[in-house]
């Protein structure tokens, strides 16, 4: 904290503005934040007028009632709930195996092994074949649409490897010995001391299906398929390509705006509301894939 | 030689027999990549062969190079492969840099709550969804949001930022740095607490100011996690944020907004021309995969670190 040498009269003045320069990345990035929850409880008249910026305007909460008696938006949600927490469990499963396997130094092909997924990582099919992959695989309109194509993410698999890696290797050899099998190991040996790094892959599936759109986008053909993602998108989309006309329609438009906001509220409530519990770990995750990476 | 072989496979024998079970925890991950990652790759022979919608996956007979012909004389490609060399460049240019510099100033606070508030509210963006960020986005830069009210205050007019193609770019890369920069300073500070503090105390006995210490201990001290990110960038270059937009941009921003991952999207899967946009696609993935080697191999020639 304190240095022996006196700080020069040069470096106090770079502390100050440092301090303000800091204080200025905070409020910009919390303003945006700031400003939607005041548009989403402030009137739609308050709004068109544009007269919102950081506390609303017009307080109500009949935006909130509209969105919340939508049906569909809660159907959409629940859908979300569903494919994240599928999803995540699937991803789990099949990252940790392959993560245990890369993890063994000595295994042959090895090598291989992490190549076919490493490569994945600077060459991909592309969006085209992809498409016509999962149309063809007859996966439209269903859950496995969007949780097979994105089942393993390289990251998370190299962090996993990691972390494995870095386990003493005494612990192993010592069940092998006592004529565990390698399932038994990983299951009673491995896992048991990876609780952390577990939590950490958990979240990280979790926040990424949480917040994508683009599968269900694409292949869900039926709203009441969508993730809420794919609703507020909808909405969003209508107000562009709305406001060509923007005074025959302003006021439709601006009703939107309102629900806009609202529904971002209340899509990105969970990830908020948990965020300053994860955070640390996905920062002591990213750390671990940058070890070796 | 053939001693050499047999070995090889009787090794390989004892190796199954041995490891059999770690190799079984392999197989359905090992499907998925199969399935999901390396027959897309193979089902870009469509775009070298006709495909109709509901066909056979890998089309029906070979064209050859046709649709590359096509796409390279058509001047709506070369439109939006400059679009996309343009935003590719200014997020690079931004978004590469900023988290350095914010993780250098981070790296200079003494004040831990501080430290740890800039932190915790910078990296909050990142976890957002793309759909969200959007939202906010298009709230923000609206006709009613707070940039024209701050316009109006200052007596200039209102301006419809979103339908305006000239300020797509702006639009798009402050976005990006929002999201992006304040995580991106995650890899750098834990780079940063990894220099070695003699090497500052040398530096002050031999009468460094400050700005030299930065210059001659910290920058050096995280350029493999400089070259390493530069890289990783380099070969995402191409494939500027698509999703983002996808969600931004409108017909009356195409001029500026449309970029080759938008432009096949729209040319395949909205209008159908599956092979067409394969072919643009295939095109695309392949420079990516050049550039991400290519600035390997100068960052290992260069600066003798690299990613592998």
């Amino acid at each position: 904290m304190v240095t022996a040498i006196r700080p020069s009269r040069g470096y106090r003045v770079f502390q100050a503005v440092n301090a303000v320069v800091l204080t200025v990345v905070v409020v910009v990035t919390l303003f945006p934040f700031v400003n939607i929850v005041a548009r989403s409880f402030s009137g739609e008249r308050e709004i068109r007028t544009g007269q919102v910026s950081v506390f609303p305007r017009g307080f109500n909460v009949t935006t909130y009632q509209h969105v919340m008696s939508d049906t569909m938006f809660w159907t959409n949600y629940r859908n979300t709930v569903v494919y994240t927490v599928v999803a995540t469990a699937i991803s789990l499963v099949l990252t940790t195996c392959y993560a245990y396997v890369l993890s063994k130094r000595q295994l042959k092909g090895r090598g291989l092994l992490v190549g076919i997924a490493v490569f994945t990582m600077f060459f991909n099919g592309g969006l085209i074949p992809n498409y016509v992959l999962i149309s063809a695989l007859g996966m439209r309109n269903t859950l496995w649409a969007i949780v097979l194509p994105n089942a393993v993410s390289v990251f998370n698999l190299l962090v996993m490897k990691a972390f494995f890696e870095s386990l003493p290797v005494e612990l192993e050899e010592a069940a092998a010995v006592d004529g565990t099998t390698t399932y038994g190991t990983l299951w009673r040996i491995v896992l048991p001391l990876s609780k952390a790094v577990l939590a950490t892959m958990l979240l990280f599936y979790a926040v990424s299906f949480w917040n994508s759109w683009f599968a269900g986008f694409l292949y869900m053909d039926r709203q009441e398929l969508f993730p809420v993602t794919v609703y507020l998108r909808n909405l969003i989309a209508g107000a562009t390509a709305g406001s060509d006309q923007t005074t025959s329609s302003d006021t439709t438009l601006q009703i939107a705006a309102g629900i806009q906001a609202v529904t971002i509220v209340l899509t990105t409530l969970p990830i908020l509301l948990v965020y300053p519990f994860i955070q640390r770990y996905f920062v002591s995750g990213v750390m671990l894939g940058a070890v070796k990476g | 030689m053939e001693p050499s072989v047999h070995t090889r496979r009787r090794t390989w024998r004892a190796a199954v027999r041995r490891d059999w079970q770690l190799y079984s925890l392999a197989v359905l991950p090992l499907l998925f990549f199969a399935v999901f990652r390396y027959l897309p790759m193979l089902g870009n022979l469509i775009a070298f062969r006709r495909y109709s919608p509901g066909g056979d996956l890998f089309g029906e007979y070979w064209v050859g190079l046709r649709y590359f012909k096509m796409f390279l004389s058509d001047p709506t490609f070369w439109q939006v492969f400059t679009n996309t060399l343009v935003i590719g460049g200014l997020t690079l240019l931004f978004c590469f840099p900023l988290p350095i510099i914010l993780a250098l100033l981070l790296n200079e606070v003494r004040t831990r709550w501080l430290k740890g508030l800039v932190q915790t509210v910078s990296y909050l963006p990142h976890f957002l969804s793309i759909v969200v960020v959007a939202g906010m986005v298009l709230q923000i830069v609206s006709v009613n949001g707070v940039v024209n009210q701050g316009l109006l205050a200052v007596g200039q007019d209102a301006v419809s930022f979103i339908q305006e193609p000239g300020w797509f770019r702006t639009i798009y890369v402050s976005s990006e740095v929002w999201q992006t920069v304040g995580w991106g300073t995650i890899l750098y500070l834990a780079a940063l607490t990894t220099i070695d503090t003699d090497l500052y105390q040398q530096a002050r006995v031999d009468g460094a100011n400050r700005w030299r210490q930065t210059w001659h201990v910290t920058l050096p001290g995280i350029r493999p996690t400089m070259v390493t990110l530069l890289v990783l960038n380099i070969g995402t270059f191409l494939a500027v944020g698509f999703e983002k937009v996808l969600l931004l941009y409108n017909p009356l921003t195409y001029p500026t907004a449309d970029v080759i991952s938008t432009y096949l999207y729209r040319v395949g899967i909205v209008s159908g021309s599956f092979s067409y946009a394969a072919a643009i696609g295939l095109f695309e993935s392949v420079i990516g995969l050049a550039l991400v080697l290519g600035a390997n191999r100068l960052s290992r020639r260069v600066v003798g670190s690299s990613l592998w």
